[in-house]
């Protein structure tokens, strides 16, 4: 069975003094970074995300990393791609509004296939929407938001741990798939302060990237293998673009090339769902009813199904970390016995659409809030019972 | 005994011919281009050009070093990128006129960072790719395919722009220059930002539309106050070599890590309490409600808070819910309040939803402002005009946040007490939190 990160609500601590620190999201996220080798940051300033570039800004040269300010979100990405190009290992981070202007660079990093982490700490949409509002608007958006509609990988925490342990799964998916990897996150996660037991951050420990010196940059056969990165000054000269190419980088319009890119583009992601896969399920036999959910939202959703026990009314729980691609498989077996999904979400159904898609002849159920506040553990509760 | 004889690079180009228009300047820069990098002996695998899009986008193709050929108008980006990476690499970056319009805000955030690279605009004076429309260094009244009654804008000076922002070396000239192979030269050996705005015909369009010659170009440039030259020569740092310099003095230092906060005290709480604390902006009302987190967590409970605010800093209501907890539980909204503690008329804007959800078990505390305040909880008012000392703004949240915890005993109030002299502005917080408790229990 596909293993979700541990729950770290369910889990129990057997330590006789707690050893906890008061902490936030985007410290738990920029922590992830550096433990998983991030080398290069650039970002702009954004509300809620500037906690994330001011703190990389001030860590990362600790570690011998080169943290920027772009002038734009555009520059930011920019720099990002080249970096890694030459060997880096590189994050950013903004939210909606900045995701809108790295839209074209995000389909350069896949199609080049550049390892990158993006963070996304969402606020209330649209446009300029509300700086210091929760949301979660942008589910669909960081999938589907550059041209082409090629898979990307997109992971979201729900808590300050998870926030750690999901960055360094990002980083350990961009290498492995050589694409972008967004964390997607939102107000509430990244700056609400928690305690937390310091115990209960996983080891990160990221090999180095595998790199080679000589030979073309690019492969795709068979389909689903992803080739080990070339780097500038590494070695033998090398071409990248963005551009439709062949195996050396070559601008190229020859279809049977053209095809055995762009089907390796979604072949080394789809063929390998189940190394991304990712959810925290929490199932009771005997329950007709699942509460699904995923970042901020999963607070109140864990809290609702703790409560429906207490009462005494059977129903599971499935919290989803890796949003993209939909865990199919995961989410297969929390739908066993169920007839009834209920999907709270910060926006009017995003991600239920493809609960809905996947749930067979199962009920689907929302409940969805646009104005800026939780959804609270009655609301859900209501719904379920 | 043996002898090696190395011959330089013979060449950076590959064996493809270019693929421009008969007549067009681009060929020939790139010839320049190549002569630079043989003068220089150059290891090719050192090299990355970087191009965009446009016909100057297609130049990287046809040289034997690295290359990034990226988003329109972006390729200053990349090249940065790049740069700050491996300072160590030669980054050329190819673009036009039309990636220079559309990456305007690169062109001058490179040249005052002095990011070492070297620009060349192959500057054609339109898109000739896409059809022959106005670029932003079109001539007034140039015609072009989208301004066919002759444009009505003023042309980029692409040198200016970059030579008072700080750029390294500057220097204009056109695809005839017979030294241009130097001014790369120059340009490249130059530590700093460096551009070369390079002028060309298009003879697919530009050329056509406007009866424009090698002479009329040559004209033009003087008449319109775009002298050609070497118009800028300055010694700077470079970016990614200073940037390094710069932080040579922190790399090792340990970063941020978990740092256990000791637990010293036992709490008597033995389920979820939240307090709400509703406040101005700039009234440090988070840092307040940080504070009997961490009291909380010195006594061994678990502690969230939630904070709302608007845009703007010191301006606005500042709201925060805390959760302390015996056990671990998820984040969520507080929607009934065991205390909220109503400090200030932005505050009370807030309080509504929390005040008709409280009940008679739960404890508003407010300023006298509010004593009539309609709720089913009991409203304790406290006036901060009763205290010993004048309570600063700054102070209020924390004041009212003490008196709340002394009045509900969660926790032992010394927990609070270690929590603000453990942190900064401890004599100030250590005073507000003794205020609070007097307040409460002088009541």
């Amino acid at each position: 069975m596909i293993q979700g990160l541990p729950s770290l609500q369910h889990m129990t601590t057997n330590i006789e003094a707690p050893r906890r620190e008061y902490v936030d999201g985007a410290t738990a996220i920029v922590r992830g970074a550096i433990d998983a080798g991030c080398t290069f940051f650039a970002g702009y300033p954004i509300t809620p995300a500037s906690g994330i570039l001011m703190a990389m800004m001030r860590e990362l040269p600790k570690v011998g990393g080169i943290a920027m300010q772009g002038e734009d979100e555009i520059a930011s990405i920019g720099m990002c791609l080249g970096a890694t190009m030459t060997g880096a290992r590189s994050m950013t981070a903004t939210s909606g509004p900045g995701i809108s202007l790295y839209s074209e660079n995000i389909g350069v990093a896949v199609m080049g296939e550049v390892p990158l982490v993006i963070v996304d700490v969402q606020r209330l949409g649209p446009a300029t929407g509300g700086a210091t509002t929760v949301a979660q608007g942008d589910v669909q958006f960081v999938r589907w938001g550059t041209a082409g509609g090629y898979p990307v990988i997109v992971l979201a925490p729900s808590s300050v741990p998870e926030s750690y342990a999901l960055t360094v799964k990002a980083f350990e998916l961009a290498e492995r798939f050589r694409c972008p990897v967004f964390l997607l996150t939102d107000k509430e996660i990244a700056m609400t302060l928690s305690a937390v037991d310091v115990d209960h951050y996983p080891e990160a420990a990221l090999p180095a990237r595998v790199e080679k010196d000589s030979g073309l940059p690019y492969s795709w056969e068979p389909a689903d293998a992803v080739e080990p990165m070339r780097h500038y000054g590494y070695g033998d000269a090398f071409r990248f673009t963005g551009s439709t190419h062949d195996e050396g980088g070559y601008i190229t319009k020859n279809p049977a090339k053209v095809g055995a890119l762009n089907e390796h583009l979604i072949a080394k992601i789809e063929d390998h769902r189940d190394e991304i896969e990712m959810v925290d399920l929490d199932l009771e036999a005997g329950a007709h009813t699942l509460v699904l959910s995923y970042g901020v939202t999963a607070g109140s959703a864990r809290a609702a199904v703790r409560q429906l026990r207490s009462e005494g009314v059977a129903v599971s729980g499935a919290v989803v970390q890796s949003l993209w691609p939909i865990p199919e498989t995961a989410l297969g077996v929390a739908f066993d016995g169920i007839d009834r999904i209920v999907v709270p979400e910060l926006n009017m159904g995003l991600y239920r659409r493809e609960i809905d898609r996947i749930a067979g002849d199962r009920q689907v159920v929302g409940v969805n809030r646009i104005d800026g506040r939780l959804i609270t553990v009655d609301e859900i509760v209501e719904v379920v019972r | 005994m043996n002898t090696v004889t190395i011959t330089p690079i013979s060449t950076f180009r590959t064996d493809d011919p270019y693929p421009f228009c008969p007549g067009c300047g681009h060929g020939p820069i790139l010839d320049r281009l190549n002569e630079a990098m043989i003068k220089m002996d150059l290891d090719p695998a050192k090299v990355v050009i970087v191009s965009d899009i446009g016909c100057s986008g297609l130049s990287d193709q046809y040289f034997i070093t690295s290359a990034f050929h990226g988003l329109h108008g972006r390729s200053i980006t990349y090249a940065t990128g790049i740069k700050l990476a491996n300072p160590d690499l030669d980054v050329v970056v190819i673009m036009g006129d039309g990636g220079t319009g559309i990456g305007g805000t690169h062109l001058i955030s490179a040249a005052r960072r002095n990011i070492g690279i070297t620009v060349i605009v192959m500057n054609n004076l339109n898109f000739g790719m896409t059809g022959g429309q106005h670029s932003t260094t079109t001539p007034e009244g140039g015609v072009t395919s989208t301004t066919p009654l002759g444009n009505l804008e003023h042309p980029l000076d692409i040198c200016a722009t970059v030579g008072v922002n700080g750029a390294a070396y500057v220097y204009r000239g056109s695809s005839f220059d017979k030294d241009l192979a130097d001014r790369i030269v120059a340009g490249m050996q130059k530590p700093g930002f460096a551009l070369l705005d390079v002028w060309d015909l298009c003879t697919a369009y530009y050329v056509r539309s406007n009866k424009f010659t090698r002479a009329g170009m040559e004209d033009s440039m003087r008449s319109w106050g775009m002298e050609p030259g070497l118009l800028y020569d300055r010694v700077t740092s470079e970016y990614a070599t200073g940037y390094r310099a710069a932080h040579e003095g922190i790399v090792g230092t340990p970063t941020m890590s978990a740092r256990p906060i000791p637990v010293e005290f036992e709490a008597t709480l033995n389920h979820p309490m939240s307090l709400v604390v509703a406040g101005s902006a700039g009234g440090k009302i988070r840092s307040a409600s940080r504070l009997i987190a961490l009291g909380g967590i010195r006594s061994g409970l678990w502690a969230a808070q939630r904070d709302d605010y608007p845009v703007t800093v010191k301006s606005g209501h500042s709201v925060s819910e805390l959760w302390l907890a015996p056990e671990e539980m998820p984040l969520t909204a507080v929607t009934q309040p065991d205390v909220l503690a109503i400090i200030s008329d932005d505050g009370y804007g807030k309080a509504g939803p929390y005040l008709s959800a409280m009940t008679a078990n739960d404890l508003v505390l407010t300023i006298p402002d509010y004593a009539d305040l309609e709720t089913d909880a009991q409203v304790v008012v406290i006036d901060p005009k009763s205290a010993e000392k004048r309570i600063p703004k700054t102070s209020m949240g924390l004041v009212y946040l003490a008196a709340a915890l002394a009045m509900t005993g969660p926790y032992p109030l010394d927990a609070l007490r270690v929590a603000a002299a453990a942190g900064s502005f401890s004599e100030v917080n250590l005073e507000a939190v003794e205020t609070g408790i007097a307040l409460a229990t002088r009541r």
